[in-house]
């Protein structure tokens, strides 16, 4: 077990600036992958965990260089070889599956055709040995019915089938070492825990190593069994899975792991403060330092190196690590009380609220209503108080951001009611909805890359609102926006930057701030960190509460993650295919009983310590339609009955803890069900 | 300061730029010259002309080029030279002011189709595709019979013709902002479309429209240059290269000098209003070699 497979030595990789500069996107990169071992790189984006890993199959971004350094394998060093000898190593030995299977597979090709090619080029069988290989490869990464598989095309599989699909043919070759470049993220939460289960038997199974770069340490803490955790282009801590997850030496892995919400203790992460340092950033001492906690002079002109201790078979680049080996956590108590601030009155009643993404038919265009019996949305009653925030819970195709929407006014409903402050209804139509019912209701998105203009800078961006809603104009516009900036923690130098010279954060600081400008009542948050980084996460959700906390807005949160859920919200509602499973308090909603669908949700949640493994109690079978009948988990769900879950939609039934529960099983059952578990 | 002001300085600041890093590459910066060269000569030759360009004398028919007549004389004796350095001038007016009208209409109306999309869309990229599949030579011949060779009827109307391609590149350049989630929160906010049109999409297609135009903009005066040469464009005498170029053609075997000097007018600028295009899309950073000119 001991051979090293791949030994790194000295890596270092960077570019020339524009200046002329020679920049380090990785320094001094010193490792050694042994035989069967699973390795985990972790770090934020811009740590060069994706450099490094490119690095291991001899292969440098264009516009990089190697500096100095080796990445010896197999006693070549694979960044000083021709194309033409790499060929051979690359598939063969070496392995990479990379972020989004469904964009690496080519789209007109059958997938046994593309699993055939990578037989053919790494191994020497014959035709009918290589049909008979591709059954057994799509066997053994689970897939069913493989001979039907085989014929389909990538767009006709779901993201897990196309994951698992790119783990076979990266296992076509009989590789030594299977590089993993973020292979979970973007699946849903359910098909993240069975790939990462899959890819555990494939390791021992096959003795292969691994690599497995993320930025989930939830994920990494599952397959891993040591962790290499990267900082600027620094390895700063490189130790067993266990050690480091659970006592980390090394303040930043520390702050990280503590900014990670978790299921088990409520109430919001800590963030870390600050940002990682650009690369090109020269400066002397510690690359942490500006962010550390345990910070002293010394950090700020000297660079520490990395030291192995023995007894904790760790490696640490830190002079303050001591402090961290006998630091015993105290309970701080950080769970914020965030009832102060619900009103016992009602901000937005939705009933009955059906939406369809159905087509209208010319007649129905006439009559201008739209006849789909099998609506994506169905059903929908959810009354929120002022102060509150409800969270929407589901995977993708869930209906959650549907939803969103047609509150925003941006989809049309087809049945239902959506009424405002008690008594006014939205309109379903944004054009005839009114402007002040417009400004009460704001939205912030995912992705602040694509919602701020690229060609706007912060100040027009946050202006857009106080000029539309208040006719703000001149040194009383450009006061507003500044005051607005600061509630978000960003300076007056903002004003004129563009959002592409802003990290992930700042970003989404100034989407905050566009969303508050309009003093709105309600607030939709639709994923709204889930493109960013755990600790940037951390501070944009410790900012929105604090905003809420000062204006008494209500939000509506939208996600997938359930500890993010955990740790902001008030209320949670459970959706499955566009309907409601189970609503009520959140902490509530975490306990059991609960509806089959969110016993399977919370079974899949990843926590970052390796000795909590996923609880998989359903097939992660993805379904493209909500049933005609009955109710909506049923094809997945583990509990199911019989019959009358096929024919019967099923009733509310109020749970012990004052949680509403949609489903035939009597509450009494399944707890005595779920306890077993 | 106030912000608009700021965005003014912020926009000068960008065309300067924008010019400077065209100059920094040899083609962008020959490009420009030849440009630069062609509008100041077309500004100022009336106050320099050797000869009046009008002035027909049978005794100078078709002279070689000498010390007196650079560029030799043509077969009514006029002054070939005089005739060159003012020939761009009404090209250089018409297609300039015609590719601006092109610009406007194509790029407003392609944006409005991306914007609004649906039904609206469908009809008017059809009606776009029409007036596509009728070659415009035969188009313009129309109008230019019925209405007169004005410069009034003619740069509508090369701006009309021209703006068709400028529809589908800037319709298209919507479609890619439009999904983006600035779009999607401009609307949930209730601004108008002409807001949306204005501030959002605006300045994410302005470059590639822009483009777009000055790549027009050549093919317009070879279009333009085409009309003289057919005799629908500018009437004699006024100087122009299409018309010198067809009164010359049929001397060409012992006469070369009267076509060459207008030929090599018209190319010459043709040439230095591709270079500046292309330096000028690579400046923005819009590859035009991926673009199929339409």
């Amino acid at each position: 077990m001991d051979s090293a497979v791949q030994t790194i030595n000295n890596l270092t990789i960077g570019f020339t600036s524009q200046k002329g500069e020679r920049i380090s996107i990785l320094k001094n990169i010193s490792t050694t992958i042994k035989k069967g071992e699973t390795v985990g790189i972790v770090g934020e984006s811009g740590s060069g965990k994706s450099t490094l890993a490119l690095a291991m199959m001899g292969y440098v971004k264009h516009g990089l260089y190697t500096i100095s350094g080796e990445c010896i394998f197999h006693s070549n060093n694979l960044l000083g070889m021709q194309n033409k000898e790499l060929e051979n190593i690359r598939g063969r030995k070496i392995a990479m599956i990379p972020q989004n299977a469904g964009q690496s597979l080519t789209p007109n090709l059958k997938i046994g055709y593309q699993i055939d090619e990578a037989l053919r080029l790494h191994t020497d069988l014959k035709k009918e040995d290589r049909d008979k290989k591709i059954s057994e490869l799509l066997n053994k990464v689970r897939l069913p019915s493989p001979e039907i598989m085989a014929q389909r095309y990538p767009h006709e599989l779901s993201g897990g089938q196309q994951q698992r699909v790119a783990v076979a043919m990266a296992l076509a070759g009989n590789p030594e070492l299977l590089l993993l470049d973020e292979p979970t993220t973007g699946l849903d939460v359910t098909t993240q825990a069975h790939v990462l289960e899959l890819l555990n038997f494939i390791a021992k199974d096959t003795g292969t190593s691994m690599v497995y770069v993320s930025h989930d340490l939830g994920a990494i803490a599952q397959v891993s069994d040591r962790v290499i955790v990267m900082y600027s282009g620094e390895i700063v801590l490189d130790g067993p899975v266990r050690s480091i997850l659970k006592n980390p030496i090394h303040p930043y892995t520390f702050g990280l792991l503590k900014s990670i919400p978790k299921l088990t203790s409520p109430g919001l992460p800590d963030s870390m403060s600050g940002s990682q340092p650009q690369p090109g950033t020269v400066k002397l001492g510690c690359s942490f330092y500006e962010r550390c906690n345990l910070a002293e002079d010394k950090c700020k002109t000297n660079s520490p190196d990395l030291e192995f201790i023995e007894n904790l078979n760790t490696s640490v680049r830190c002079f303050k690590y001591e402090d961290l080996i006998d630091f015993k956590e105290t309970k701080s108590d950080n769970v914020k009380s965030t009832n102060n601030n619900i009103l016992d009155n009602e901000i937005l009643d939705i009933s009955k609220v059906s939406i369809s993404y159905a087509k209208q038919k010319f007649l129905e265009q006439l009559f201008n209503k739209i006849d789909d019996t099998n609506p994506t949305v169905q059903d929908i009653n959810i009354n929120i108080n002022k102060g509150e925030t409800l969270a929407l819970v589901g995977e993708s195709g869930s209906g959650k951001s549907t939803i969103l929407k047609s509150i925003a006014g941006l989809l049309k409903t087809k049945d239902g009611i959506i009424k405002f402050d008690k008594d006014k209804v939205l309109s379903n139509d944004l054009k005839t909805r009114d402007p002040g019912f417009l400004r009460a209701i704001q939205l912030i998105f995912q992705n602040p890359d694509e919602s701020l203009n690229p060609n706007h800078t912060v100040e027009e961006i946050v202006s857009q609102p106080l000029r539309l809603y208040f006719g703000l104009k001149g040194d009383e516009l450009k006061q507003k926006i500044i005051e607005v900036l600061e509630k978000v923690r960003l300076g007056e130098f903002y004003l004129t930057r563009y959002p592409r010279q802003l990290s992930g954060g700042e970003k989404q600081r100034v989407a905050v701030a566009r969303a508050f400008a309009a003093k709105p009542d309600i607030i939709l948050c639709d994923e709204v960190t889930s493109a960013l980084d755990v600790s940037v996460q951390a501070a944009v959700l410790n900012l929105l509460q604090e905003l809420k906390e000062d204006f008494g807005t209500t939000y509506i949160f939208v996600s997938h993650d359930l500890a993010v859920v955990r740790a902001i919200s008030d209320r949670v509602a459970v959706l499955y295919q566009g309907r409601l499973c189970e609503i009520g308090p959140s902490k509530n909603v975490y306990q059991l009983p609960s509806h089959p669908y969110t016993e399977v949700l919370l079974g899949a949640v990843l926590e970052p310590d390796p000795d909590v493994k996923p609880k998989l109690v359903a097939e992660d079978i993805v379904e493209e339609k909500p049933p005609e009948q009955g109710c909506s988990f049923q094809g997945r769900c583990p509990r199911i009955l019989g019959d009358i879950c096929k024919n019967v939609v099923p009733p509310w039934q109020i749970g012990e803890n004052g949680n509403s529960i949609r489903c035939h099983i009597k509450v009494e059952d399944l707890k005595k069900q779920q306890n077993v578990n | 300061m106030t912000l608009e002001k700021e965005q003014k300085k912020n926009n000068l600041q960008k065309i300067f730029e924008v010019i400077k890093t065209m100059a920094s590459k040899p083609s962008g910066l020959i490009g420009l010259s030849i440009l630069l060269f062609h509008v100041i000569l077309a500004i100022t030759s009336p106050l320099y002309v050797p000869y009046d360009y009008k002035a027909i004398d049978p005794s100078l028919m078709l002279q070689a080029p000498s010390s007196e007549y650079w560029f030799g004389t043509d077969s009514l004796g006029r002054d070939v030279f005089t005739r060159t350095i003012l020939g761009g001038r009404t090209a250089l007016t018409v297609t300039f002011f015609g590719s601006l009208i092109a610009l406007v209409w194509g790029g407003a109306l392609g944006i409005f189709c991306g914007l609004v999309g649906g039904k609206i869309d469908d009809v008017v990229m059809r009606i776009i595709d029409a007036f596509l599949s009728i070659p415009w030579i035969l188009a313009m011949l129309l109008i230019v019979s019925l209405l007169g060779t004005t410069t009034l009827v003619l740069i509508p109307a090369l701006g009309f013709f021209y703006g068709k391609g400028i529809v589908r590149v800037a319709r298209a350049a919507t479609h890619d902002v439009i999904a983006k989630d600035f779009i999607v929160s401009a609307k949930a906010r209730g601004h108008s479309n002409l807001s949306i049109i204005w501030n959002e999409i605006l300045p994410n297609v302005r470059d590639a429209i822009m483009v777009e135009g000055a790549m027009r903009w050549s093919w317009m005066l070879l279009g333009f240059s085409s009309l003289s040469f057919l005799g629908f464009g500018v009437s004699p005498p006024t100087p122009d290269w299409g018309l010198m170029i067809s009164n010359a053609r049929g001397l060409m075997s012992f006469a070369y000098w009267a076509v060459l000097a207008p030929i090599f007018g018209l190319s010459s600028l043709i040439i230095g209003i591709n270079l500046t295009a292309d330096a000028f899309a690579k400046a923005l950073g819009i590859d035009r070699s991926t673009k199929a000119p339409v």
